[in-house]
């Protein structure tokens, strides 16, 4: 069965978005990224969705979902790279995403992500002063 | 129905002194319009219709203009009151055009059957059915390419009343003007998505100063229009909101606590530039010049 990829870039989780998505499909992936998570102790997740042509409330929803349970896991996630027509979709079904972070395309969803989280440095340099 | 009319054989051997009678009608009327239509133009256009009237009337069905046979003369008078329509006659000024050879074609009944009064009575009523049928039906297509005008203008007010502005580096501006209805939205909301994608905005100001009134439909369109932007990771500030409409909102019990809101257009980009890490300053020669 097929995959969604995913990328892993120091701290963050890249996930690109190529094909439609069908029901099964999007299961996996919410399956595969919590596991990945969870195994990398990642801080950050990126979801570039700007290949997404069609979506439906399911769709919709998982989005959502995955986005709500990456932040139970401590990982901030961004959706970046809407389409119009998706976003219209999606507040035409009702589904607004509200408790997604969002940005226009991945570079600015990486400065978001970036931004949100502590700096990288500084982390290792507290490390070092413990040890 | 009459089965041997005269009107063809009318039609035939007068054609001229009808054309020549009826020209005559048309530029004695008063509803002539002198400034829109020229001379030879309508000489022309009788002629044209005059032509297409005999061969029409030498058919079986000489009553009834759907037929085939009648449509040389039904596009002919399609186009002339397209044109009409187009150059701004009204709709009793086209059906003039046929309603004016009523009376040459009359008096050439009248003048041929002086002696028969049965025929005769038969004959102008046979003229008279098929003239008013030709002159509805000039009507009807006048008002349907009327119709076809306004349709067309609503379309390009439309499109014209919804402009995204870009008001700095990565700020957009929507000056709303006008009713907010659920067609609008979507053209607006198509718009504005379109623009961000563009412009690579973060931040759109939504000016509500020239929507005249803000209900519970309108206030639900603009919400989902900021839900949309936010969806493209653009935040979205609603400003120029008036005091009563502010009451308004408020009476209605609409939520607008998710949205940022400001009351001036001015003040909204004032937060858009704070937000975007942007500053304009006064330098010392602008504040020397004030």
């Amino acid at each position: 069965m097929e995959r969604i990829p995913i990328l892993k870039m120091g701290d963050l989780l890249l996930v690109t978005i190529q094909v439609d998505m069908h029901d099964r499909l999007a299961i996996a992936l919410q399956d595969d990224l919590m596991n990945r998570i969870a195994s990398t102790s990642a801080r950050g997740v990126l979801i570039d969705i700007s290949a997404l042509e069609i979506v439906d409330s399911f769709i919709g929803r998982m989005i959502g979902n995955i986005a709500a349970m990456s932040r139970v896991l401590d990982a901030e996630t961004v959706v970046v790279g809407m389409r119009p027509a998706v976003a219209i979709t999606l507040v035409e079904l009702g589904l607004s995403l509200s408790g997604v972070r969002t940005a226009l395309n991945v570079e600015k969803g990486m400065n978001l992500l970036q931004a949100s989280l502590p700096l990288p440095a500084e982390e290792s340099a507290d490390g070092h002063n413990e040890e | 129905m009459i089965t041997k009319s005269k009107i063809p054989n009318i039609l035939e051997v007068y054609e001229e002194e009808l054309l020549k009678d009826w020209v005559q009608e048309q530029l004695a009327s008063s509803t002539r319009r002198a400034d829109l239509i020229s001379e030879s133009e309508l000489r022309q256009q009788s002629a044209e219709f005059l032509e297409a009237f005999r061969q029409a009337s030498h058919g079986d069905n000489l009553l009834d203009i759907t037929t085939p046979q009648w449509d040389h003369v039904r596009e002919i008078l399609t186009e002339l009151s397209r044109s009409r329509a187009q150059h701004g006659f009204t709709a009793s000024e086209t059906a003039t055009f046929i309603f004016s050879l009523k009376q040459p074609l009359f008096a050439r009944l009248h003048q041929e059957l002086e002696k028969n009064a049965d025929t005769l009575s038969e004959e102008n009523w046979a003229a008279t059915v098929l003239l008013d049928k030709l002159g509805l039906f000039t009507t009807e297509v006048h008002q349907q390419n009327r119709e076809a005008v306004i349709a067309r203008q609503q379309q390009e007010l439309l499109e014209l009343s919804t402009p995204v502005v870009k008001l700095w580096e990565g700020i957009l501006v929507l000056p709303l003007i006008g009713t907010l209805d659920s067609a609008r939205t979507q053209v607006i909301m198509e718009s504005l998505l379109q623009q961000i994608v563009e412009s690579e905005a973060t931040i759109a100001i939504i000016d509500i100063t020239g929507v005249p009134t803000v209900d519970t439909l309108v206030a639900q369109h603009l919400l989902k229009t900021v839900a949309a932007a936010r969806l493209m990771g653009a935040d979205c500030i609603i400003s120029g909101i008036r005091p009563q409409i502010a009451q308004t909102i408020v009476q209605l019990g609409v939520d607008l606590n998710e949205v940022t809101t400001k009351a001036s257009l001015a003040a909204a980009f004032r937060l858009a530039l704070q937000q975007s890490g942007q500053n304009v300053t006064e330098t010392p020669q602008d504040a020397a010049r004030r």
